[in-house]
């Protein structure tokens, strides 16, 4: 009867032995949540219709310059954002036919109206053009974040796209969060645009501007109060250089003041540009504007050949390589909002981990201690099998590199509660058969046999609660729901079938009258 | 060792009319709370909202505080102690999609007061309201699920009056630890709605214990009667139902006691879950089987 024993035995040992061998050492081999370790989890949004926007703008210019290009007089062309139209107006009637063949180069446009006045056309972006942009606009924010992330220097960054347009950051151990989103979330759209220095900055202030120009800032942060002032600066609309066309960007020290900056090379087409903007504008002042924020206005000395320029702006040398990180990873497509940012201090997390020890230690003592008196030496066996269970749950989690959250932790406690219930089962129902007056041997074979559909039944329900936990936890709830789906699995595992393989590992040498239960 | 004796005789069903309207009572009174309180408390998960947890080198004046954060604007915050008179919870119902960090906005309002250095930022939680709305979707969603999950179950192995029961019992542990999380004031927040599934399935443990004793004795076929089956199931069960109960109220208890702030509400609403889910198992959950029985012989 008790042969079964001879495969039962070393098919445990072989499943405690490999959990505690994925399992161990445990600091190594089980990874923390960011509640526990410490760290940054955000989930930002881009805002693909600013990426939209920005290529039908483009694209206007574009189509501007072609039917101009053809020796046709544009009055204008006007980019409807809200319809995904651009409005292409001529002055002469005469001149739609040839506008038409024109917009024949862009295939994702088609006619959709005609101006009532015959002066104009209404073309129409394709829905699948739109998508396209703002697929590649998620796609390409990932793979600039990422960039960023990488030269911010993270241990193990988690970088993914979330749906449609949201992007999941997670930065383990992070620790200057501030920082960090700072570095992430820039759009860092660099622009170099002259000042409008023939129209006055106090008429333009006053509301009297030009169509050709815009009135933005430079924020000035008073490194020891932190106060922060706004100086108006009027520059020309048009943009001269983006940092489209950069090669690379580095921190440097100013010899005499020792203060950082940031060094930029363009390539060939910028470094072209910017040799021609600076020969044809000397004296005057050039604004260098990253995010609509001025940085710097320098007076234009002389020609600059060689592609090179500076950004200097009172940096501390920690934001000068931040900011030559950001430039140098290039700019998001479109900008970024944060939908949800948590973030916990390494001190907090520690905290957390040696509470939830304490109480995993101070619960755990109460149940041994009260199992063993209760039921004796079958509690003896009972606490075994609770202990395996931990041990075949850390080597669970091991495996599956799940990592441990603090409710995780607080997952383990309830699954020390809820194993020893299988056992309670069994070994109520043995005391019952034992009642009726069956031998030792027949009590135990009845009381698991019978115990066991109930104990299936039992956990069954609880494993179903917690699979749909699982299904739509996120982190810290994720971490719950695989540890209790863990803890219940090898529950019936140890005390249905070692605590079982212990009776009757202990019965098959004597014949026993009396059950210590 | 016992706890009971070896066999009980409680008429646990003579009391069906008590216990009705204890549960009656308490489930009013909850649901009287969270009217009174104009609906159930979210937590920042759901509402929407930043929550800010510092620490202090020593114990801060909350009022202190409050002037700190009128001075950005934040004046409505709640704020209150986390657990020790240093650990201090600043709530904002406010969230910020641009990307200034609130944590560090906040200490920096408070350097005036208090020397910064001796400020910690221990952790920051904003969700924007959008994610409050997608949580709060998906959590409602996640219940749903497991109750048709676990109802397909239970009719599934045994029959469908039981399933019914077993709803009616889980519902009622549902409302009771609601309305006693409205009692004291909690927050509804994700790992709540996490201890709400546990507790779900903990009660239904419980109670399928004992249904499957009252099948298996109705199996038998006695001359007893359904209520004196039940009865019977329900106290042969007792010992068993009373000790898991209790090894997991050790450790809920432990985790109450010893889990840290962060983790309190969880373990509140397991404690009351447990009790209650004890409760249920062996004073509601078996009502509806008789009242079917009854029903179908009239």
């Amino acid at each position: 009867m008790y042969k079964d024993l001879k495969w039962k035995i070393p098919l445990i040992l072989a499943v405690v032995l490999g959990a505690v061998w994925l399992a161990y050492p445990l600091k190594e081999k089980i990874s923390l949540g960011l509640d526990l370790q410490g760290g940054m989890h955000l989930v930002l949004e881009v805002k693909v219709e600013k990426a939209v926007e920005a290529s039908l703008d483009r694209l206007a210019d574009d189509i501007k310059r072609d039917i101009t290009e053809e020796d046709l007089e544009v009055d204008r062309v006007k980019v409807i954002f809200s319809d995904r139209q651009v409005n292409v107006r001529m002055v002469d009637k005469l001149d739609l036919p040839p506008v038409k063949t024109v917009l024949e180069k862009y295939p994702f446009f088609s006619m959709v109206s005609e101006d009532a006045d015959g002066l104009g056309l209404v073309y129409q972006m394709s829905a699948d053009q739109v998508l396209q942009i703002e697929q590649n606009a998620v796609s390409q924010g990932l793979e600039t974040i990422r960039n960023r992330v990488d030269q911010f220097g993270v241990s193990e960054p988690t970088i993914q796209a979330q749906g449609e347009k949201r992007i999941l950051v997670q930065l383990p151990g992070v620790k200057d969060p501030e920082r960090a989103i700072n570095l992430i979330g820039k759009t860092a759209r660099l622009e170099f645009k002259l000042l409008d220095e023939e129209n006055s900055l106090q008429q333009a202030l006053a509301g009297d501007i030009s169509e050709e120009s815009e009135i933005l800032h430079q924020r000035i942060e008073n490194k020891e109060t932190g106060a922060v002032t706004k100086e108006p600066f009027l520059l020309k609309k048009r943009t001269v250089l983006t940092g489209e066309t950069l090669t690379g960007a580095e921190v440097r020290f100013d010899s005499d003041f020792n203060e950082p900056y940031v060094s930029l090379n363009f390539n060939s087409v910028g470094a072209m540009i910017f040799q021609q903007v600076t020969r044809e504008n000397i004296k005057k002042r050039l604004a260098i504007v990253l995010d609509d924020n001025v940085y710097s206005a320098p007076v234009i000395q002389d020609e600059i050949a060689g592609g090179r320029a500076q950004i200097t702006g009172r940096f501390t040398s920690e934001e000068a390589r931040d900011l030559a990180i950001i430039l140098r990873a290039g700019a998001l497509p479109a900008p970024v909002v944060i939908l949800e940012n948590r973030t916990v201090g390494p001190s907090l997390g520690q905290d957390s981990i040696n509470k939830g020890i304490t109480s995993i230690i101070y619960g755990g003592l109460l149940v041994v201690a009260f199992i063993a008196i209760y039921y004796k030496l079958s509690g003896i066996i009972a606490v075994t099998a609770l202990f395996l269970n931990i041990v075949l749950l850390a080597g669970a989690l091991a495996y599956f590199g799940a990592a441990l959250t603090l409710p995780g932790i607080a997952g383990i406690i309830l699954t020390v509660g809820m194993a020893i219930d299988a056992n309670v089962l069994v070994f109520e129902r043995i005391r019952e058969e034992i009642r009726i007056g069956k031998t030792v041997r027949a009590a135990i074979e009845a009381g698991f046999s019978k115990a066991f559909r109930t104990i299936v039944d039992a956990n069954i329900t609880t494993f179903i609660a917690a699979v749909v936990l699982f299904q739509f936890g996120t982190g810290p709830i994720k971490g719950f729901a695989i540890t209790l789906c863990i803890g219940i699995a090898a529950s019936m595992f140890t005390a249905v079938f070692v605590s079982r393989a212990i009776f009757d590992g202990t019965m098959s040498h004597r014949k026993l009258d009396k059950l210590s239960i | 060792m016992k706890i009971i004796g070896s066999e009980t005789h409680f008429d646990f069903m003579g009391k069906i009319k008590m216990t009705l309207t204890i549960s009656g009572l308490l489930i009013l009174i909850g649901l009287g709370s969270i009217v009174m309180s104009g609906g159930l408390k979210y937590g920042i998960d759901f509402s929407g909202g930043t929550l800010v947890q510092l620490q202090f080198k020593t114990p801060p004046d909350i009022e202190v505080i409050r002037d700190g954060l009128k001075s950005i604007g934040l004046g409505e915050s709640t704020i209150q102690e986390f657990g020790t008179k240093r650990d201090i919870l600043i709530r904002v119902q406010r969230s910020e999609e641009k990307l200034e960090a609130v944590g560090s906005r906040i200490r920096n309002s408070l350097g005036e007061k208090f020397n910064k250095a001796d400020i910690t930022v221990e952790r920051v939680e904003m969700v924007g309201p959008k994610v409050g709305r997608d949580l709060r979707e998906k959590a409602l969603l996640s219940i749903l699920y497991a109750i048709i999950g676990i109802v397909l179950y239970i009719s599934w192995r045994f029959e469908l009056q039981y399933a019914v029961a077993a709803i009616i019992a889980l519902i009622h542990d549902v409302l009771v630890t609601m309305g006693a999380f409205s009692l004291f004031d909690k927050e509804f927040t994700l790992v709540i709605v996490a201890a709400f599934l546990t507790i779900i399935g903990y009660s239904l443990n419980d109670t399928i214990v004992v249904f499957d004793r009252i099948r298996e004795n109705l199996r038998r076929k006695g001359k007893n009667t359904l209520t004196q089956t039940i009865n019977a199931s329900i106290n042969q069960t007792l010992s068993r139902t009373l000790l898991t109960s209790g090894t997991t109220l050790l450790v809920v208890v432990a985790l109450f006691f010893f889990g840290g702030e962060i983790i309190h509400d969880f373990s509140f609403a397991l404690l009351v879950g447990v009790l209650v889910g004890t409760y249920s198992s062996i004073f509601i959950a078996s009502v509806f089987l008789i009242f079917w029985d009854s029903r179908r012989r009239a």
